[in-house]
């Protein structure tokens, strides 16, 4: 993207991303919100995380070595450090260096 | 006229010298996180060749963690401006729920109310539910104070992250990581607060099918509505499965 563009783009997001916070304060002021969105607002958090786990390494090509084996050991590698020492710091780091060293060399 | 305001209203803010002092104290565990993750976001940034100066732009404007770094995925696959306001709605779609426990305490902030719903991140929202707050400070000035000492340090992080990034030459190959790495971190917690692997499997289901059958620009947007198709189709195996 040229900066014009991106530029564009920042404000694209600027403004959904305060209507999204605005958004219980316009509308259920006075109304309990409907089922229906209580229900997406639980549900769809999740679902939308383990979507961007794989956006994230969408450009892996899994036809020819290492056949995304690398992401596959790093994603479980991060996953398990976090589910030990539960520091997320850690965890973010820890993955991205462990990542790093197993492209780069 | 502006700065007059601007500068009229900091010389008010400098009479809440104790709620200051006490959003500082409560906003320190943020500090760390977000001094360390900003630098993380605008080192990325800068490893694409993008100008420092947009990180600071974005943080300022946008101040949205996980948003910002798939932002700069949007800048490299030129994505559209319609896709890119559904792809931020969906992600951000779990801020829409924190205004909801949120309603009482913003009800008297005044002028401050647009700028603390703005600066809601889960971190800051975090910090509003649990702290106790001190029956004596103004209220609204600490939760100013709290809101607005978080975002200069994601301001101040990624700034540094993406000037550094963008003067020091060094190996950046396989950076992109820390977002997969941000998001599995999410994930775990979000599976620790709801206890239903469904919601993830949908996520899984989603994403492959979205791999296969269309290009990788528009990956993202289909996943997001074939997943919102099958969490509604399975509503009530998803409710049921507690």
């Amino acid at each position: 993207m040229t900066n014009n563009e991106i530029y564009l783009a920042i404000i694209v997001m600027s403004f959904t991303n305060y209507l999204t916070r605005l958004f219980p304060f316009i509308f259920f002021l006075k109304k309990d919100p409907p089922k229906i969105v209580v229900y997406i607002e639980t549900y769809f958090p999740p679902v939308i995380m383990t979507i961007l786990i794989f956006y994230s390494i969408k450009d892996i090509n899994l036809t020819v070595y290492p056949y995304g084996l690398k992401e596959l050991i790093a994603i479980l590698f991060t996953a398990s450090i976090h589910l030990w020492k539960n520091n997320y710091l850690v965890s973010i780091f820890g993955g991205t260096i462990f990542y790093m060293l197993l492209v780069q060399y | 006229m502006a700065m007059l305001c601007t500068l009229g209203l900091m010389y008010k803010l400098l009479n809440y010298n104790k709620e200051f002092k006490s959003a500082l104290t409560i906003s320190i565990p943020v500090m760390m996180g977000y001094l360390v993750l900003g630098f993380a976001f605008g080192l990325l940034l800068s490893s694409f060749n993008y100008d420092w100066y947009l990180a600071p732009i974005m943080s300022i404007f946008i101040y949205a963690g996980a948003l910002q770094f798939v932002a700069i995925g949007f800048f490299n696959a030129k994505m559209g401006l319609i896709d890119i306001a559904i792809a931020t709605i969906f992600i951000n779609i779990r801020q829409s729920f924190y205004g909801l426990s949120l309603l009482k305490k913003f009800k008297h902030t005044g002028k401050f109310k647009k700028y603390l719903i703005f600066g809601l991140t889960d971190e800051t929202y975090g910090l509003l539910t649990t702290v106790e707050e001190d029956k004596k400070l103004s209220k609204k000035h600490f939760y100013f104070f709290l809101t607005a000492l978080n975002q200069s340090y994601w301001i101040i992080g990624s700034t540094v992250g993406a000037i550094i990034g963008s003067n020091i030459d060094f190996n950046t190959n396989g950076l992109e990581f820390s977002l997969t790495a941000l998001f599995i971190v999410l994930c775990i917690e979000q599976y620790k607060k709801l206890k239903n692997i469904l919601p993830f499997i949908i996520g899984g289901l989603a994403s492959l099918l979205a791999f296969i059958i269309v290009p990788s620009d528009k990956m993202l947007i289909t996943s997001i509505i074939l997943s919102l198709v099958l969490l509604l189709t399975f509503e009530k195996r998803i409710e049921n499965d507690k």
